[in-house]
């Protein structure tokens, strides 16, 4: 799986900042993270979302579920990461798994909330509506309540994608990678390098804000009437 | 892993507690040194970025300026990796020649709790009654007393819920913080037991069970700090709007 390493440079008392000949270098190996990194977060955000989905629909349809899933999910996002790693590491070792539980946990707290509040502002009228022409309960949540949410939705998806972004480098302490493998690269060589680090960092924060970008654009595209009522 | 791998981690964690000097205030290894030693960390970051926002974010809240400051904060400090800012500043401190043990894990984390200080502070002073800022004026409070004697406790609600945001990434992030420091708090133990494979599951389980109870024995102390930080008059209120 990490076919590609990062090569050490020559030990230098005073190395520049940052050196482009790092990155040229390590090109292939900066690919392979990038891809990582969005494998993590896309898992863990995919598993996260079809959780949610699931949970909410059971708060919407049992009112008295809803505390209690919150305040569930409420105490899960209390728990720090390295903390959360560790308490799986014994079970399933340092893996993929383990790396993914906590991290599509995190987003469960925002992605709930969002999902349910976004349906609870649907406009009675519209349910209705929806009801008086023959609607399913089913087919109301699925092709009324739920597009007319998608705003709210995608604004918890957004929170959620930036902050797993940033939560993925620390997977690379179970040797997981992901850009959080240079961050940690760049201490582990004899002398420190600093180029690795500021790669890791940079290409985090890139990521969080193109995906952040892509997903506002999604939401314009798929909810198009949202533009003109804000 | 199956079963038996779940007993062995089990009769680990046993011998891990087991060690006397597991329960000792003063040996480094000890439970109870390494949770002080957390907290301290944790708190003394919080108490800086405390002090270097409250007061700007007071201002600028109180005269209107710095809105879109205050709304990209957040956002900035939300993709800002704080595993990658630690290691930063330690690259930093090394070849600056200064304190690894010290001055990278605190930096990373005071700025890691001012975006939630800054926009809480700010968004609490902001929804504030504007006819209650006026009336205070109209008594003939000047400026600065409406700022330190009427919004700041009126905003403190919020401004806590700010603190106590920071306060739990916080104690996450000290844990984190053991890949470069020397001390580390709790996160010591994890930090370790991956070191040493699967002979460390011990120690790691045990970590991170006391790094997850710390969290979440802090969370409980701040919903009861939420509490007593509510002025009497807006607990008042609160309740009348409950009833």
């Amino acid at each position: 799986m990490h076919a590609s390493s990062v090569t050490p440079l020559l030990t230098q008392s005073s190395r520049p900042i940052f050196e482009w000949r790092w990155v040229e270098r390590n090109a292939d190996a900066i690919v392979e993270r990038l891809g990582e990194h969005i494998a993590l977060t896309a898992t863990a955000l995919g598993a996260g979302l079809v959780v949610s989905l699931a949970l909410a629909t059971l708060c919407l349809r049992f009112r008295w579920f809803y505390p209690l899933v919150l305040g569930t999910a409420g105490a899960l996002y209390v728990i720090p990461s390295l903390g959360a790693f560790a308490l799986l590491v014994p079970f399933f070792g340092l893996s993929f798994t383990t790396a993914v539980i906590p991290l599509g946990t995190y987003t469960l707290l925002i992605l709930i909330r969002n999902i349910v509040t976004g349906v609870q502002q649907v406009p009675i009228e519209v349910r209705e509506a929806a009801v008086g022409m023959g609607f399913t309960r089913r087919r109301l949540l699925w092709q009324v309540e739920l597009p007319l949410a998608l705003p709210v939705v995608i604004a918890g998806l957004r929170v959620a994608a930036v902050t797993t972004i940033g939560l993925v480098t620390v997977t690379s302490l179970l040797g997981m990678g992901g850009l959080g493998y240079f961050i940690r690269a760049g201490i582990q060589t004899t002398t420190p390098n600093p180029s690795p680090i500021i790669v890791g960092i940079v290409l985090s924060v890139v990521l969080a804000v193109v995906v952040d970008l892509l997903l506002w654009l999604s939401e314009r595209a798929l909810a198009p009437w949202a533009r003109r009522v804000r | 892993m199956g079963a038996e791998g779940a007993v062995n981690v089990f009769t680990q964690l046993g011998q891990w507690l087991a060690d006397p000097d597991r329960w000792s205030w003063t040996d480094p290894a000890g439970i109870p040194y390494r949770t002080v030693q957390h907290l301290w960390f944790s708190a003394l970051a919080l108490v800086i970025a405390a002090l270097l926002t409250i007061p700007p974010a007071l201002w600028l809240a109180h005269y209107r300026r710095g809105a879109f400051l205050a709304s990209s904060a957040v956002n900035i400090g939300r993709a800002i990796p704080s595993f990658g800012l630690i290691i930063l500043f330690w690259f930093l401190a090394s070849r600056w020649e200064v304190d690894t043990d010290f001055w990278p894990l605190l930096l990373a984390l005071v700025g890691l709790a001012l975006p939630p200080l800054f926009t809480n502070t700010y968004a609490g002073v902001v929804q504030l009654d504007q006819e209650v800022v006026d009336a205070a004026r109209g008594t003939g409070y000047r400026e600065r007393q409406i700022m330190f004697r009427l919004e700041l406790p009126l905003s403190s609600p919020v401004i806590v819920a700010g603190a106590r945001v920071a306060f739990l990434q916080l104690v996450a992030t000290v844990a984190i913080g053991a890949i470069v420091n020397d001390g580390g708090g709790l996160g010591r133990y994890i930090v370790d037991g991956f070191a040493e494979g699967a002979r460390g599951y011990g120690e790691i389980f045990g970590g991170g069970i006391a790094v997850v109870v710390l969290a979440l024995v802090c969370e409980g102390l701040f919903s009861l700090l939420t509490k007593l930080a509510t002025p009497r008059g807006l607990a008042l209120q609160q309740l009348r709007r409950a009833s």
